[in-house]
């Protein structure tokens, strides 16, 4: 626990004490709700079944120490929804021009493989970064060591609107407003 | 609408299963196969709505999590040492012929 | 109402299945294995989703909404890990991507992993 709020040194230390059950508490509150989806019974039987799993899962993932502000990204989620409106804009936009590459034929790509450095600061904030350009149709993110990525794309135009950086600030501004 | 859907899902595959029997590389054919598991997830939704039987929803759920999982496995696996031998003495023994 | 939520579900449908359709051809047509992930791309994105919103349309309510939703979200947090994985496997074991000349200047190569 204590390895995990060191990497928050942003965060005050009275906060740091609340980190915990904060995390636990929305591991515990979508694992209900995905049992509630799948099963949809409300005998006792079955919902003292889907608590014991509940507890079990949560047993377990205290034992492997991953329930932390990684995997639990509470900290994120009201700037998300603005940040996943222009993800799926921009996923629109590159689809578009993908389609109009395929049926244009092999003539009209031209396929690049560069290196270019992310400004995010956490391992999550580059995650971020990594798997929205992997998700934009166009741009796959190959390698990530360090600070660098390696992006295979499938026109040069779409490394051009790399670096240019939206995307880039966009996640970096999410990652600093936690 | 529905029908329609279904019957270009399973063109989709066909391409896919082309793909993978082509393919000229081993990850030429895994994406095939991870094209192919999107593409029957796919069919399975739309088959629960043709039958009138939402229950095929959750099947669908399964497979979208066995798929990652097996994709994840293969690459492992070619990942190995055994495999990378193996797949040097293929080539080796290919040149050798020629 | 009812009629609207049709004509926007066969809509939706519709065009899912074209962009399924490009992406078929696309992993036929292109030429080396990193465009051909791009291509798969196109399918899992904004086809897959596109289908999936089509068939939301169909039921906008209860459980299979649910249902619905959650695969949609399953895809779309599994596929680029997935094809992260695959290219980064492709790379490591050498196999080294058909590019274009002119953009192929020698500075911006990855180094040999």
């Amino acid at each position: 626990m204590m390895n995990n709020s060191k990497a928050l040194n942003k965060i005050p230390l009275e906060e740091v004490s609340y980190q915990m059950p904060t995390h636990t508490l929305s591991l515990c509150l979508s694992l209900s709700l995905f049992w509630w989806i799948n099963s949809n019974y409300s005998n006792p039987l079955l919902l003292s079944l889907g608590a014991a799993s509940i507890l079990l899962v949560l047993y377990i993932a205290h034992r492997m120490d991953v329930i932390d502000h990684e995997s639990q990204p509470v900290h994120l989620s009201l700037k998300m929804s603005g940040y996943l409106l222009w993800l799926t804009k921009e996923i629109i936009v590159s689809n578009i021009s993908v389609v109009k590459h395929i049926w244009l034929g092999n003539s009209s790509i031209s396929p690049t493989l560069v290196t270019i450095d992310a400004s995010q600061r956490t391992d999550l904030g580059k995650v971020i970064y990594a798997n929205s350009i992997t998700l934009t149709p166009g741009t796959v993110t190959v390698d990530l060591v360090g600070d660098r990525m390696t992006i295979h794309s499938l026109l040069k135009e779409n490394i051009d609107t790399l670096k240019a950086g939206e995307m880039d600030r966009r996640v970096t501004e999410l990652e600093n407003r936690c | 609408m529905l029908t329609a859907a279904t019957i270009a899902i399973l063109v989709v595959m066909l391409l896919a299963i082309i793909r993978c029997v082509v393919g000229p590389t081993l990850y030429d054919r895994i994406l095939a196969f991870n094209m192919f598991g999107t593409k029957t997830v796919l069919l399975i939704s739309i088959l629960g709505f043709l039958m009138g039987r939402p229950e095929f929803l959750d099947i669908a759920l399964v497979y979208a999590l066995i798929n990652f999982i097996s994709v994840i496995g293969v690459l492992r696996f070619s990942d190995s040492v055994e495999f990378k031998h193996s797949l040097q003495e293929q080539t080796s023994t290919k040149e050798g012929k020629q | 109402m009812n009629l609207l939520l049709e004509i926007g579900s066969g809509l939706c449908l519709l065009l899912g299945c074209f962009l399924c359709l490009s992406g078929g051809v696309g992993i036929l047509r292109f030429p080396d294995f990193f465009t051909r992930m791009h291509a798969v791309g196109v399918t899992d994105t904004l086809g897959a989703g596109m289908i999936l919103i089509g068939l939301m349309l169909q039921n906008p309510a209860g459980l299979v909404l649910l249902k619905l939703m959650m695969i949609l979200l399953f895809t779309l947090f599994i596929n680029p890990t997935a094809s992260h994985a695959l290219a980064k496997a492709a790379l490591r074991n050498n196999l080294q991507p058909v590019l274009d000349e002119s953009s192929n200047q020698g500075g911006d190569k990855p180094s040999k992993l």
